[in-house]
């Protein structure tokens, strides 16, 4: 039990102010803007908006700026933030395929309709401190190309093997009502529309971690990345007063398509089997980790034993949210006076007890 | 019955208006405004004032399945009736209300076929210039296509 303390207003009161300038820093240098941490911490502006689960570039930016640069305090206030708007409805799911693909990656086929494109990413860079950017200076401009005839169309490679019957289909939509965590508590077993909500959501660093447990040899999935995409897809919304999709703009997202090692039946040949990751932002270590842990999560629809903490889902899902699980380990540090006051005085009168035992087992012994 | 002003009849043209809807939304906010001064619109008055809100973006397991949430967007809407009775709508990404209310305006506008072509013509210019950073976009990845090669190792 928690005993709530009083007392203490001016002190917070100056600890926050103290807080204001300690986010300023030293005045000498310039102050961050909020367009400068959306430009130049573009992809740590994407995880505070994917964790945050509200896509607001300005906002999440703001939110770093406001936290220091607290990934966990930016999300707390992104999601404190959406509880005070109302929710005008939901999307029409968007449309991956048609994404106007900035990066487009697989490892399982080297040559794909539409071509692979390595846009802007860190991988093969040498990951050595370039001590260059610590002046300021112009960059380079980008190299152009002009993009060959196929580039425009570019299908999920789980299409490609899906039309062999090499993949198992995604599962059909039936026009059942979608669960939100949002809106209702997390029943188990949480469906697997349900568990990619919480995984889109979850934290980064606790979904990597449980999507590596499972290369490890801790529910194993045999993985390939299909494809990896990072683009703009529109996202429309049917307002009631209209009765028509309307246009809202674009999102930048990440898909990732795992392929898995087989499964088959009786009735059904063996079949590759799919993990899926979506994220906002150019999010790909958190689509390939979500990807990871969703096909992990689907062990028991697929026969698999259920042995590992990245197959158990009331593990995961309980888990998985910073949010949540920042609350209840900081909580502990707020005054517990009452609380250890009855501790204390418990471990007393056990150690009375304690001393007193001994002394009658002495006695009784001489 | 009279009609409600809030629920415009579906007509033929939905594409047409989505397209503008669609600009509008790309468009930045001195863009617009550029484009409703360049119209003399009449005055305009909110049926409901701009609102920022949020919808529940919604993806396809596996890109084309059962939908799921993967979180919310903010985005802001606007509803206005110009002097001369038309009504405009916009929902926007962002949290942009003076803007939205420039779309809704411009939505009213346009559905008035007399006014259309100009103010095609007033969004001409975000049209081009959204149109070449989608262009040069592509062009820059283009220019990182990859070709990945196999390479047999040892004998056979």
């Amino acid at each position: 039990m928690y005993v709530a303390v009083k007392g203490g207003e001016a002190a917070i009161d100056n600890a926050h102010r103290l807080l204001a300038e300690a986010r300023r820093g030293d005045p000498a240098v310039p102050e961050l803007s909020v367009a400068q941490i959306r430009e130049q911490m573009a992809l740590l502006v994407d995880r505070v908006m994917t964790e945050g689960s509200l896509y607001d570039p300005d906002l999440a930016a703001l939110a770093l700026k406001q936290a220091r640069g607290d990934v966990v305090e930016a999300v707390f206030l992104v999601r404190a933030y959406r509880t005070t708007l109302p929710r005008f409805g939901g999307s029409v799911p968007v449309e991956t395929g048609a994404m106007a693909v900035d990066r487009r990656v697989s490892a399982t086929f080297k040559d794909l309709p539409g071509g692979q494109v390595l846009g802007p990413t860190f991988d093969y860079t040498h990951r050595l401190i370039d001590f260059a950017l610590a002046a300021e200076g112009e960059i380079a401009p980008a190299a152009e190309a002009e993009p060959r005839a196929d580039a425009a169309t570019c299908p999920r490679v789980t299409d490609l093997l899906a039309r062999d019957g090499l993949i198992e289909p995604s599962p059909p939509d039936d026009g059942a009502p979608v669960g939100d965590l949002t809106r209702e508590p997390v029943d188990y077993p949480a469906d697997r529309a349900l568990r990619l909500q919480a995984l889109a959501r979850g934290d980064e660093g606790f979904v990597l971690g449980l999507a590596y447990s499972t290369q490890r040899g801790y529910g194993r999935t045999h993985p390939f990345v299909g494809e990896i995409r990072v683009g703009d897809v529109a996202v429309e919304f049917v307002p009631e007063e209209l009765g028509f999709a309307v246009p809202l703009g674009r999102v930048t997202l990440t898909e990732c398509q795992m392929v898995n090692q087989f499964k088959g039946s009786g009735a059904v040949p063996p079949q590759f089997t799919r993990g899926y990751g979506l994220a906002f932002g150019q999010s790909e270590r958190k689509a390939m980790a979500m990807a990871l842990v969703d096909r992990a999560l689907r062990a028991e629809e697929l026969g698999e034993a259920v042995a590992s903490p990245a197959q158990d889902q009331e593990f995961v899902l309980a888990h998985c949210d910073s949010l949540q699980a920042t609350g209840f380990v900081e909580h502990l540090k707020l005054p517990h006076y009452v609380d250890f006051q009855a501790e204390l005085e418990l471990v007393r009168r056990l150690r009375a007890e304690f001393s007193r035992d001994l002394d009658s087992v002495q006695e009784a012994a001489e | 019955m009279v009609p409600n002003p809030m629920r415009p009849a579906p007509g033929p043209g939905i594409a047409a208006r989505q397209a503008v809807m669609a600009l509008c939304a790309d468009a930045s906010r001195p863009e617009l405004e550029a484009a409703v001064s360049a119209l003399d619109a009449p005055v305009a008055e909110d049926l409901r004032l701009p609102e920022t809100g949020l919808v529940m973006a919604t993806g396809r397991i596996g890109g084309d399945g059962r939908p799921f949430h993967v979180g919310e967007v903010s985005v802001t809407r606007a509803a206005i009736r110009l002097a001369d009775g038309a009504t405009g709508f916009a929902y926007h990404l962002g949290r942009d209300r003076p803007k939205a209310r420039l779309a809704a305006i411009l939505d009213a506008l346009w559905q008035d076929p007399a006014r259309r072509p100009r103010v095609e013509a007033a969004l001409a210019c975000a049209a081009r210039r959204a149109d070449e950073a989608r262009r040069q976009a592509a062009r820059r990845t283009a220019a990182t296509r990859v070709e990945f090669l196999t390479v047999a190792r040892g004998e056979d």
